[in-house]
């Protein structure tokens, strides 16, 4: 029996990886019906996986038997692999053991579509009414929204879960149309959109009724493959600030492509996973969410991709000099976040500080703001006079010359030809 | 310039906050009992404990200060760091000296060190809710032994009281030699005497329950299940699950079959 379940277990966990999200923050169940969990509100990452991504939920799908087949997916109908699935007791048995022994935050499922889009929501709603209602697990679930579900199966489904997700899978409905002809950009809007509503409504219906349950309290959350088809940067981050925009995402996701097939549409088996352009996607998606940048500041028609050897910040600044040096002791907030080597923290405590009186280059440094950063766009109380105006490409130069980067200190990205 | 010597009690460090804007001394330095080296040119001062100052200069703090600050003083307290104790004593003199509104004022030192202290006990709180690994033994009491850098018991009680409502539990500092209890009702401070209870010692539980060791297979297998190859990066890992932590994961333990 338990040799079956480790079988099992290792197979839907593997298909299941390639989901990047396990965020489990933004719940607010709380356990107030002596069951077992409660929701912390910035999540808790239980561990990392070798490759550094965290482990916060027990990620897995229900069965990776699938009817479509989609070149970019291991699950795909045509791919020649060990298929499984779980009962619904053998899932609701893992998550509350695992959870029980503080391993996991919540459960994470998914399912490959077997029989029909309906038949599969069903049985994952069996999962987490099961969870909810005989284990009084006040956990995190996060639930995987199945494209072509009925309404009624997806309203009744936000009752119990804290987060509900569904896939772009590429960022640009060509792209999907290349590697998954079965599917559309609008199956995934669809349902998207009736969420949306739906936890507007049951917003607004709680100011009134206290009592009215909560609705996928954690928001929405989507992914898209990068690197499988030809999209820009620009194309991709346009997408997601549209979807987050129209759909009140909590969360987009950016997933590397990683070779998992000989399809000849997709990047070769063994070719490396996208990871820094994967990093900088994340850094641009960040500095729109919390900077208030806005994305064609960052990604326009004359930069359609973000640099490889420097971050979309320092990027930006040395595209628009004319803003800079700032003097942090009277610009505004917002003109202070926009600075290379300041972030939010930094920015707020430069904010609150400076009340006290003028602030110099070594308060700067321990309030941890990245002075040899930092230095060349602002102006405290003791900056160095400086006669000199330097170009852009001489002040990245310096910045690479004394910074560590993990990446690459050169660009050495391919020249377009034509 | 004077030494302060403190029990390096809270309410000691309250009392030499007192003691200061009754003596009004000066330069003070603010050490341990533990730590505190006689010096032949500063004459040194023990601080008495008495409770009402002590109160009176807490509650001193909770009209100044705000809720999250009031936290943050708290946290540094239990760093047990020698620094921290200091910038402690300095801050809340540097307060009622100044007023109310310095505790934003990050250009000063101490109230700098007051949140990047806090910062890190915070920091080791909230690991020790994301690394703790409970096993539950034979009478079916969830157990795990900690030696975290910091005193973070008192900071997790209502996280894993709140949590676990539904099953006994016992968290155990093993370094401080304490550690907390959980009945289904409450939570008890608790000593556990390990002469009494041979094997019982450290962080593993020697008389599990008969399934403990399944899910603990389970566990490991999943993790492994999880990582991507492509994208190993073991610098990263090592930054996120430092390797003193290790010894607490379940998933990090070498396989016994």
């Amino acid at each position: 029996m338990s040799e079956r379940l480790r079988e099992k277990l290792n197979i839907l966990a593997d298909a299941a990886k390639y989901d990047v999200s396990c965020s489990s923050s933004g719940g607010n169940r709380k356990n107030d019906n002596k069951g077992l969990g409660d929701s912390h509100a910035s999540g808790i990452c239980h561990t990392y996986t070798e490759d550094g991504r965290c482990v916060s939920l027990l990620k897995i799908l229900l069965t990776n038997h699938c009817i479509f087949d989609c070149a970019y997916c291991v699950s795909r109908k045509s791919n020649d692999i060990e298929r499984a699935a779980f009962t619904v007791e053998e899932v609701v048995e893992l998550t509350m053991n695992f959870y029980r022994r503080n391993y996991i935050e919540g459960l994470f499922l998914s399912s490959g579509i077997f029989k029909n889009a309906d038949f599969t929501m069903e049985r994952l709603l069996r999962v987490v009414k099961k969870l909810r209602l005989e284990e009084r697990f006040n956990g995190y679930i996060h639930l995987k929204t199945i494209p072509g579900a009925s309404e009624e199966l997806i309203m009744e489904a936000g009752l119990y879960a804290d987060r509900m997700s569904i896939n772009l899978e590429m960022p640009t409905e060509s792209g999907l149309k290349l590697l998954a002809p079965e599917k559309s950009h609008q199956q995934v809007i669809q349902p998207l959109n009736f969420v949306r509503n739906q936890i507007v409504q049951f917003k607004e219906e709680r100011k009134l009724i206290k009592s009215t349950p909560k609705f996928v309290s954690a928001g929405q959350s989507t992914q898209m493959v990068i690197g499988a088809t030809p999209e820009t940067d620009q194309e991709i981050m346009q997408t997601a600030d549209t979807f987050y925009r129209n759909f009140s995402l909590k969360r987009v996701y950016y997933s590397g492509y990683i070779p998992i097939s000989n399809d000849s549409r997709l990047p070769m088996l063994g070719s490396q996973p996208p990871l820094i352009r994967e990093n900088r996607l994340y850094q641009t998606d960040w500095l729109m969410r919390f900077y208030g940048f806005h994305v064609n500041e960052l990604l326009n028609d004359a930069n359609p991709h973000l640099d490889i050897d420097i971050d979309p910040k320092l990027s930006w600044a040395l595209r628009n000099l004319q803003h800079f040096p700032v003097d942090i002791n009277v610009a505004a907030y917002k003109v202070i976040l926009r600075i290379p080597g300041i972030g939010v923290t930094s920015a707020k405590k430069i904010v609150q500080a400076r009340k006290f009186g003028k602030l110099r280059i070594d308060q700067l440094k321990k309030i941890g703001v990245a002075y040899n950063r930092a230095k060349y766009f602002i102006q405290c109380a003791d900056s160095p006079y400086q006669l000199k105006d330097y170009q852009g490409n001489q002040i990245k130069s310096f910045i690479q010359a004394e910074s560590q980067s993990k990446y690459l200190k050169y660009d050495t990205s391919q020249l377009i030809l034509f | 310039m004077y030494s302060y010597v403190f029990d390096g009690s809270f309410e000691g460090l309250l009392c030499a906050v007192f003691n200061w804007f009754e003596r009004k001394p000066g330069l003070v330095k603010l050490q341990t009992a533990a730590a505190f080296q006689p010096d032949a040119f500063t004459p040194c001062l023990h601080i008495v404990n008495e409770r009402e100052k002590a109160d009176r200069v807490w509650k001193g703090l909770q009209a100044h200060l705000s809720k999250s600050s009031i936290r943050k003083f708290y946290c540094t307290y239990l760093s047990e760091l020698d620094e921290g104790y200091t910038s402690l004593f300095e801050f809340a003199c540097y307060l009622f000296t100044a007023g109310a509104e310095i505790e934003k004022n990050y250009g000063n030192p101490h109230v700098l060190a007051l949140s990047q202290i806090a910062k890190k006990v915070e920091r080791e709180k909230h690991r020790m809710e994301a690394f703790i690994r409970f096993q539950q033994n034979a009478d079916g009491v969830y157990y795990c032994g900690i030696d975290p850098d910091f005193n973070v018991l008192p900071l997790i009680v209502k996280h894993f009281k709140d949590r676990y409502a539904d099953q006994q539990w016992i968290i155990y500092d093993i370094k401080r030699d304490y550690g907390l209890f959980y009945d289904l009702e409450k939570v008890e401070e608790i000593q556990i005497d390990f002469k009494q209870q041979p094997g019982m010692k450290g962080i593993s539980n020697p008389v599990l329950a008969e399934k403990e060791s399944l899910y603990a297979v389970l566990w490991k297998d999943y993790f492994k299940s999880t990582n991507i190859q492509a994208r190993k990066n073991t610098k990263l890992h090592v930054q996120h699950v430092p390797k003193r932590y290790w010894k607490y994961l379940t998933e990090k333990q070498a396989d016994q079959d």
